[in-house]
């Protein structure tokens, strides 16, 4: 069992705070994804779990051991660089080697560890090249093959597809998914790309300057985010967030009065508000529909077209100036300058309070992963 | 059309670069050339015009045969050798040592030692002559080639930490991460690592070093003057005496002397021109 625990982690270089005491459970065998904008840390967390910086307080055990004060080496983790970090003056075999030779692993130990992995990762044949001799992918799984081959209790790694081309990441992504069902290995990976976080991960940590913002699994972050920031930052386009303030309360809704004076209702936890108070209303693009049919409405020009084929995004421009996207049929005729109703279920709103944070949501979608579903279905 | 401009406007640039290093090259290896032809020269030819080339008539390889037969040119040229060689493995090895532990790891004294290794650039080591052959003289190692190793080896010190250590900062830092991970201790992340990617500097360090050693008639005077353990530069002085100068030897000893540092720099410039950190991150 290789659980990874974070107490209360903190990190500062000299006197600038860079982690405010972080706490994570990691399970065995979880694929965590850590995502935060760039500089909130993330890194920096990944390189105090690999032990390549000193941790300033707090706890960190993985696999019930405490691994603060331990090398690298003895942590039982394997960290993929994002610029790879192959030693350039080897070959595959002996990037992929190194760490067992210095281990002191027999030769035939090694000759069929390195060949398993270079198997797994098709790269079999190019182990007798230079990292220079290889393309940006096949340099990526020697980087993947070198973790691989230590049998690490846990994979570290930090944004490891940033440098491939869109399509080669798309391949590598379902790779690493794959990989990850394969070895069932504990996984900490960091990536600033959400597409990567909701289908990789089987739990998200939202990191936000430093702290951990929300965690969960992709969907309850999806349906629940529980701060404004979790919202805006998971889901793409971005939720619309609309100013808006407290009309009148009901048991189990709010309703709201928008800054360009629509009223809409809102089903979410009413306990907390007073009449009159300042609101947030959150509405994420693909809740909204382009006719007046789903209950809620606001009236909005457009300003901008953007056709993707499956789907269109309308920029549209509300009477007080508020910014919103919504994505659309691809089929949709609406051009730019129009004037159009759109619309919403009150089901589908987030409303955040003055300090940002969410006010729980009464009937949300699912938040159940597909492997909880198949169960529940077998069950059933 | 446009983009012609530029075009034409680089390759004068490249023209006035050209003709500006060829002739510093030529301004450089004229005295070398005819030091060379007048080696191959009978002692009169030499005087009556050093800049013609040997014809039969006044070719002649004296000079070589008294360099070579009649004196100890030999073991000058192997003191010589010893001396360079040595000091330059240890000037790399060191160099490349404290550039490393200067740039990698924070310490106290850390900054103290870089500011005396930058001293040590900007002060000639000469001014210390009276010192040095003092202290020499206390640890018995005057006349001995120790002597001058050890000062080859201060002299070329500063330089190479410098050089070195811009070199080694370079270095990705997620590479000696790598490593790290990979159970590799600090000393073997030197070895294995920093220095098979910094050879290139390596080798430019080396011939930086190389020379002012060879050259040096000032420490091999004053440290190691005895019979047998003259360099190169010491010993073609026997040559030059108040009265007569045996020009035929004092040129074909030159001649002699320059091979070895030709061999190194060929050696070396090969290393040079290697692009080692290709490939190495992204
Ligand atoms: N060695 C260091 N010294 C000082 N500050 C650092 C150091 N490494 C990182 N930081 C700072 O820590 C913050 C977080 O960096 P990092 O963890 O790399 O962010 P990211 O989430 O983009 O990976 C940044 O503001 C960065 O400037
Ligand atoms: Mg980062």
């Amino acid at each position: 069992m290789a659980d990874v625990k974070l107490n209360n982690i903190k990190k500062s270089y000299g006197n600038v705070n860079i982690l405010h005491g972080i706490d994570l459970d990691i399970k065995h065998g979880e694929f965590v994804v850590l995502v935060g904008a760039s500089g909130c840390g993330k890194s920096t967390l990944l390189r105090l779990i690999a032990g390549l910086d000193e941790i300033t307080e707090g706890e960190l055990q993985i696999g019930s051991e405490l691994v603060n004060d331990l090398p690298p080496a003895k942590r039982g983790v394997a960290m993929v660089f994002q610029s790879y970090a192959l030693y350039p003056h080897m070959n595959v075999l002996k990037n992929m080697s190194y760490g067992l030779k210095i281990a002191g692993k027999d030769k035939a130990f090694i000759r069929k560890k390195v060949q398993q992995a270079a198997k797994t990762l098709h790269i079999d044949h190019l182990l007798e090249r230079l990292p220079r001799e290889l393309s940006g992918g096949q340099r990526q799984r020697v980087a993947i093959g070198r973790a691989i081959v230590r049998d690490p209790k846990v994979f570290l790694f930090d944004e490891p597809l940033s440098n491939l081309d869109a399509a080669l990441r798309v391949q590598t992504r379902v790779e690493i998914g794959k990989l990850h069902q394969e070895l069932g290995a504990t996984i900490i990976y960091v990536t600033h790309d959400q597409t990567e976080a909701m289908t990789l991960g089987d739990k998200i940590v939202v990191m936000n300057q430093g702290r951990v913002e929300q965690c969960g699994t992709p969907l309850e972050l999806y349906q629940h985010p529980i701060t404004e920031f979790v919202a805006g930052f998971i889901g793409s386009p971005k939720m619309n967030f609309i100013a808006a303030k407290v009309q009148s309360i009901e048991a189990d809704h709010l309703v709201l009065r928008l800054s360009n004076g629509a009223i809409t209702k809102a089903f979410v936890d009413v306990t907390s508000c007073n009449l009159d108070d300042d609101v947030t209303l959150g509405i994420r693009p693909e809740n909204l529909s382009e006719d007046s049919d789903l209950g809620e409405r606001i009236s909005a020009s457009v300003s901008l077209v953007e056709q993707l084929g499956e789907a269109s995004y309308l920029y549209l421009t509300l009477s007080d100036a508020t910014e919103m996207v919504m994505r659309t049929s691809g089929e949709s005729t609406t051009t730019i300058g129009e004037t159009i109703d759109i619309s919403f279920n009150a089901e589908s709103a987030h409303v955040f309070n003055a300090d940002g944070l969410a006010l729980k949501r009464h009937r949300a979608g699912n938040t159940k992963s597909p492997a909880e579903l198949a169960r529940l279905k077998a069950i059933a | 059309m446009n983009f012609a401009l530029p075009m034409k406007h680089n390759r004068g640039k490249a023209l006035v670069t050209h003709a500006v290093l060829m002739t510093y090259t030529l301004i450089a290896l004229f005295p070398i050339f005819v030091v060379i032809i007048n080696s191959f020269k009978t002692r009169k030819a030499i005087f009556n015009d050093p800049l013609a080339l040997p014809t039969p008539e006044t070719f002649s390889l004296v000079g070589f045969e008294e360099v070579l037969l009649r004196s100890e040119f030999g073991l000058f040229f192997s003191n010589s050798l010893i001396v360079s060689v040595v000091s330059i493995f240890f000037v790399l090895l060191f160099g490349a040592m404290i550039a490393w532990a200067l740039t990698e790891y924070s310490f106290k004294g850390n900054m103290l030692i870089g500011i005396l290794v930058a001293m040590g650039i900007m002060i000639p080591i000469r001014l210390g002559t009276v010192s040095i052959l003092d202290l020499m003289s206390s640890l018995h190692l005057v006349n001995t080639l120790w002597a001058l190793i050890l000062v080859y080896i201060a002299q070329g010190l500063p330089l190479a930490v410098y050089i070195l250590s811009e070199f080694i900062k370079q270095v990705p830092k997620e590479l000696k991460e790598a490593a790290r991970c990979d159970g590799v201790g600090e000393i073997k992340i030197f070895f294995t690592i920093i220095v098979p990617l910094i050879r290139p500097a390596m080798a430019t360090v080396a011939v930086f070093t190389m020379i002012p050693i060879w050259n040096d008639l000032w420490f091999p005077l004053i440290l190691a003057p005895s019979d047998g353990n003259q360099t190169i530069t010491l010993g073609v002085q026997q040559f030059i005496g108040q009265y007569v100068t045996d020009w035929n030897s004092v040129l074909a000893s030159l001649t002699l002397a320059i091979v070895p540092v030709l061999i190194l720099y060929i050696i070396f410039s090969r290393q040079l021109i290697r692009g080692l950190t290709s490939g190495a991150v992204k």
